[in-house]
């Protein structure tokens, strides 16, 4: 058993980690920043006219992946979009690779989430910098690049890296999409070998290794990009 | 040369600023004195459009702009650039070292070079004192060198007017005398100027003249001689709360 375990069971559940689970976490995050990005930039904008329906896109996506389950949304997308038949664009439905509708629906779902915390660190940055910057004659596009998110990013790490670690652990989700990723691998094994309690601790171990070495990465990132904002742990100057 | 006539301000149902008609000398150092909540600093946020009054009219030299109708962004650039705005609180980029700071206008608004706006910047730092600081971060500053900082910030833009609003108000009073020495040096230069203060000896010494302001109102607005040997009840007893005396 023992030797079965550093032979067959953990190298194989790595291999779905490094195959599967760590890259869809990681595309998706970077997908769901960019949309998180351009979602809270276009929440926050002052522009008015047509752009108001952008916005209202905007909030209706964010409320619509922050008030349904991840579980369910992976479901629509895989199983349901491929019933969505429209004449002429989809005359035989959606129908998604597990990978492809993985990344859709990790990436839509994260930058929701991600929107929100990026909107509340771009509003937590004082009016006086907006004001500092507005009076050497900066337009407010070069504001936001040069002076507002840069430090709005700084703030958004803590959270943002929170919900990295959270995404890489609802990965697990997509082992009920047919997405062979790491807990899938654990699953398949416990249905051979009626170990359910070793092999699911065991896909446990992996996630909590990897979720520990990407809080040191957050530390490691908090301390880099925060070195000229404050002042440092106890105040030290 | 700055302008403002019949200008008015509301915040709310509030007014600030009722019907303030005043102009601004150039190469002169006005001083607006009044007490808190006057619309000092209203004023002479309007004249850098940080902040809109209803109606009015404000002349930025050759530039006319009617406060009742919609300023374009053009105009206000250009308004911008003519003033330079210097806070209380001082607002410098934390994410920006010193010189970052002071070249960021120059480099991204007015298009210059790095290396000649980091040549000036120098330059401007050495007159405000703080050469050895251009590599330091603004958390590593002292108030007063951080205001010395937005002072070189704003002249490195090359504005017509440089806007104060109570640029010593958070500092003590040692501080104080180091910002309020490095203000003199660019009065001396005749860089025209408005102050925000409620510092009346500076006041007396730099001004060339004094708007004061009560109730969003001009009460005074003329020489500084005539303003502290006022015979007006109520400038009288401003200038005696002001000063320390038992």
């Amino acid at each position: 058993m023992v030797q079965q375990i550093f032979n067959e069971y953990l190298p194989n559940m790595i291999k779905a980690g490094l195959q599967y689970t760590i890259p869809i976490a990681v595309v998706s995050f970077i997908l769901g920043l960019i949309l998180a990005l351009l979602v809270a930039l276009a929440r926050i904008s002052q522009l008015g006219g047509a752009f108001k329906i952008v916005k209202g896109i905007s909030s209706f996506y964010v409320w619509l992946f922050r008030s349904t389950p991840l579980l369910v949304q992976l479901f629509i997308v895989y199983f349901g979009l491929p019933y969505l038949k429209i004449a002429g664009i989809f005359p035989d439905g959606i129908k998604l690779d597990p990978v492809v509708a993985g990344i859709i629906t990790f990436s839509l779902n994260t930058g929701a989430y991600c929107s929100e915390t990026i909107r509340a660190a771009i509003l937590s940055i004082p009016t006086g910098q907006w004001e500092a910057a507005f009076a050497i004659g900066m337009k407010r596009s070069l504001v936001l690049r040069r002076i507002i998110l840069p430090q709005a990013l700084r703030t958004a790490v803590p959270p943002l890296s929170n919900s990295f670690i959270g995404l890489v652990k609802d990965t697990s989700l997509a082992a009920s999409i047919t997405l062979v990723e790491m807990f899938q691998v654990s699953q398949q094994y416990a249905g051979e070998n009626y170990q359910p309690l070793m092999m699911y601790s065991l896909v446990a171990l992996l996630y909590a290794v990897i979720c520990t070495i990407l809080t040191w990465l957050q530390s490691y990132l908090e301390k880099v990009t925060s070195k000229h904002i404050t002042a440092g742990e106890g105040g030290a100057n | 040369m700055l302008k403002l006539s019949h200008v008015n301000k509301t915040f709310g149902e509030t007014p600030v600023l009722k019907d303030l008609s005043t102009e601004f000398p150039e190469q002169q150092t006005t001083v607006v004195l009044g007490p808190s909540g006057s619309g000092k600093s209203t004023m002479l946020r309007s004249l850098n459009l940080l902040e809109r009054p209803e109606s009015g009219i404000y002349d930025c030299d050759d530039l006319q702009i009617d406060f009742a109708k919609p300023i374009t962004s053009k105009t206000t650039l250009e308004v911008r650039q003519r003033t330079e705005m210097v806070f209380q609180s001082f607002n410098l980029f934390p994410h920006f070292s010193v010189l970052q700071n002071v070249i960021e206008g120059p480099v991204h608004v007015l298009h210059q070079s790095k290396d000649a706006a980091t040549k000036e910047a120098l330059t401007l730092l050495d007159s405000v004192g703080l050469l050895d600081k251009a590599d330091a971060y603004p958390v590593e500053l002292s108030g007063g060198q951080s205001q010395r900082v937005a002072i070189a910030r704003s002249l490195a833009m090359h504005p017509q007017y440089i806007l104060l609003d109570e640029p010593t108000s958070a500092l003590d009073p040692e501080l104080e005398l180091e910002v309020l020495k490095v203000l003199l040096a660019i009065h001396d230069q005749n860089q025209s100027m408005i102050i925000v203060t409620h510092n009346m000896a500076f006041a007396q010494r730099v001004a060339n003249k004094i708007l004061f302001i009560e109730n969003g109102d001009a009460l005074y607005d003329g020489p500084t001689d005539g303003f502290f040997h006022s015979t007006n009840d109520r400038i009288k007893s401003f200038i005696d709360s002001m000063t320390f005396s038992i």
